[in-house]
């Protein structure tokens, strides 16, 4: 099993959500985060004041999956997420070394 | 009496335009009870005329109900506008902190108004009248329903109480204003009692030498038709001072501080502008063409600083904000302020271009070479803005710039009596706000702690939270 985390842009969600679901993951947990890597900030103007904004707004995404989904899952978040500009985020994958669905007790790919 | 029923009949008369006999009848019935009702009326008139002499003018219902109106709108333009528009401007954990600030101000200076405020900013002061009143209508001993007061015209009287209860409103905008200059690290009890320290000492003797009779900026000839010198200036000084004796904010320059909600702070902005159509047309005290010309140009002069600001800061600095569209307007009705009734909408236009790039600019450039932190701009809008707008309606009164004029008037010499009227404010406003302030400082300490501040006013004064969410 393994364990994928995306950072996107906030308004890709839907796009990716939509894809997952046509590959048949089964369900996805969504974080508002701030964050920032190679897409700089902004400044802001408030009168005098000026402030530079180093985090901007970014969505992470949560899927468990099974590990032969994993080529085409990496593959669609991928594609929906691009939009070819800097800032379109990155993909983790870590080992998932168990899950347990809470209602029935099933444990491992059951689980999922 | 009779014009009244005439009318009624008028109306019957055009509702029933289908039916021509029907009118035809109307007009005859009309015309007949106009003739039988004016004949007694004109009888009555000529038989009381020797009373009508020597009898005291009369209210006019016209000028007392825009009078309770306009009162009603400065208020509109304090506890939701100014409250708001501050409000928004500070950190999330400072909010709840300023909107007590001009809640509270505005209700402690209501009750010192009337107890002793009125009579001594408008009082005879006798031997001391140049400079303030008397407290012969203290409590306001004496006051009636009927009791009067004068208005610009010779002969017309607004009810004193509704002079009273609009003038009020004056008192207690200004000195709530000057809570920006401070906010987010004063501490709330030593607030309330500089508010009526600063209010005895520096807002009601400069509202008696502008406006009252005998006054000493009055009596000089000093143009300030609703209160650019006497509210803007004064509070705007006062507000400069404060930022100075209490100190910068923790963390100013450093720390971001963002405004927490622009959008309030354009509810804020917006009630002020049509709260200060009361203000500003409402200081005419009589609903004539004068309080019409107050009320254009503080539409236009607003319009106009609003669109300067902001075409201004989109050449300077990359950007239209939201922000400076709204400060620019703000900037407009502070200088439109004394000039309202007197200059013509063109006049008023122009002002309002010179009035914005010229607050932008003393709200970025001026105070950041200076380095103090006036936390809401009240020195670099309504002081910097109320001077421009005094020294301007001494230029655009002239009847040659499309203003009203006003007797023996040179231009040279209204303008050296303008800048007059602002020297002595400033220095009047600033030497008092300095005393109070210390004084407060020595005895209750004008600060709250540092770890107060950090925490935010609103869970460490007040014990709330503006936003649970």
């Amino acid at each position: 099993m393994k364990m994928v985390t995306a950072i996107i842009k906030p308004f890709k969600l839907d796009e990716v959500r939509e894809a997952l679901s046509a590959i048949g993951v089964q369900g996805i947990t969504v974080t508002e985060v701030k964050g920032f890597g190679r897409q700089k900030g902004h400044t802001e103007l408030y009168r005098g004041a000026e402030y530079v904004v180093d985090f901007l707004p970014k969505i992470k995404l949560e899927a468990a999956i099974q590990a032969d989904q994993l080529d085409r899952v990496l593959e669609v978040i991928e594609k929906a997420a691009q939009t070819g500009k800097i800032g379109d985020g990155k993909i983790f994958v870590q080992s998932l070394e168990q899950v347990v669905r809470i209602r029935t007790g099933e444990v491992g790919p059951e689980a999922l | 009496m009779n014009k009244i029923i005439a009318s009624f009949m008028l109306l019957a008369m055009l509702s029933g335009l289908s039916a021509p006999a029907f009118a035809e009848e109307a007009l005859a019935t009309a015309s007949a009870v106009a003739e039988t009702m004016a004949a007694p009326v004109v009888e009555a008139v000529l038989a009381a005329e020797p009373v009508v002499e020597a009898a005291a003018p009369v209210p006019n219902k016209g000028d007392t109900t825009w009078m309770l109106l306009s009162t009603l709108l400065v208020i509109l333009m304090i506890v939701p506008g100014l409250s708001l528009f501050y409000g928004g401007l500070v950190r999330a954990k400072n909010m709840l902190s300023v909107l007590s600030q001009v809640f509270a101000i505005f209700a402690l200076i209501s009750i010192l108004w009337v107890i002793y405020g009125y009579t001594l900013a408008f009082g005879d002061g006798g031997g001391f009248n140049w400079m303030i009143g008397d407290l012969s209508k203290l409590f306001l001993a004496g006051v009636t329903p009927d009791s009067t007061a004068a208005t610009f015209s010779e002969g017309v009287v607004i009810p004193e109480l509704s002079f009273i209860a609009f003038q009020l409103t004056f008192a207690a905008i200004t000195t709530a204003l000057i809570i920006g200059g401070f906010a987010e690290r004063i501490k709330f009890s030593a607030l309330l009692v500089f508010s009526a320290l600063w209010f005895t000492l520096s807002y009601l003797p400069i509202a008696h030498m502008v406006w009252a009779t005998g006054g000493y900026l009055f009596e000089m000839g000093a143009l300030d038709f609703a209160g650019g010198t006497v509210v803007h200036i004064n509070a705007g000084i006062a507000a400069l001072v404060g930022a100075i004796v209490i100190g910068k904010r923790i963390g100013y320059g450093k720390e971001p501080m963002a405004p927490h909600n622009l959008p309030m702070t354009m509810i804020g902005a917006s009630l002020l502008w049509v709260g200060w159509f009361g203000f500003n047309a409402g200081s005419n005290l009589e609903a004539t063409g004068g309080a019409a010309l107050a009320l254009l140009n503080t539409i236009v002069a607003t319009g106009a600083a609003a669109l300067s600001w902001m075409f201004a800061e989109w050449m300077l600095r990359g950007k239209p904000s939201m922000l400076g569209i709204a400060s620019g307007a703000i900037a407009g009705l502070v200088a439109v302020t004394p000039a309202a009734g007197l200059v013509g909408p063109m006049g008023a236009i122009i002002l309002g271009l010179i009035v914005g790039p010229i607050c932008l600019w003393a709200v970025s450039g001026l105070k950041r070479s200076l380095g103090y932190d006036d936390s809401l701009d009240v020195f670099g809008i309504h002081a910097v803005g109320g001077i421009i707008g005094a020294i301007g309606t001494g230029i655009f009164v002239s009847p040659a710039l499309g203003g009203v004029g006003v007797a023996d008037y040179s231009m040279m010499g209204q303008v050296m009596t303008q800048v007059t009227g602002v020297l002595i404010t400033v220095v009047w406003s600033g030497v008092v706000a300095f005393a109070c302030f210390k004084l407060v400082d020595l005895t209750i300490g004008l600060r709250v702690s540092e770890e107060a501040e950090r925490e935010g006013l609103d869970t460490s004064t007040h014990g709330e939270r503006a936003y649970n969410v």
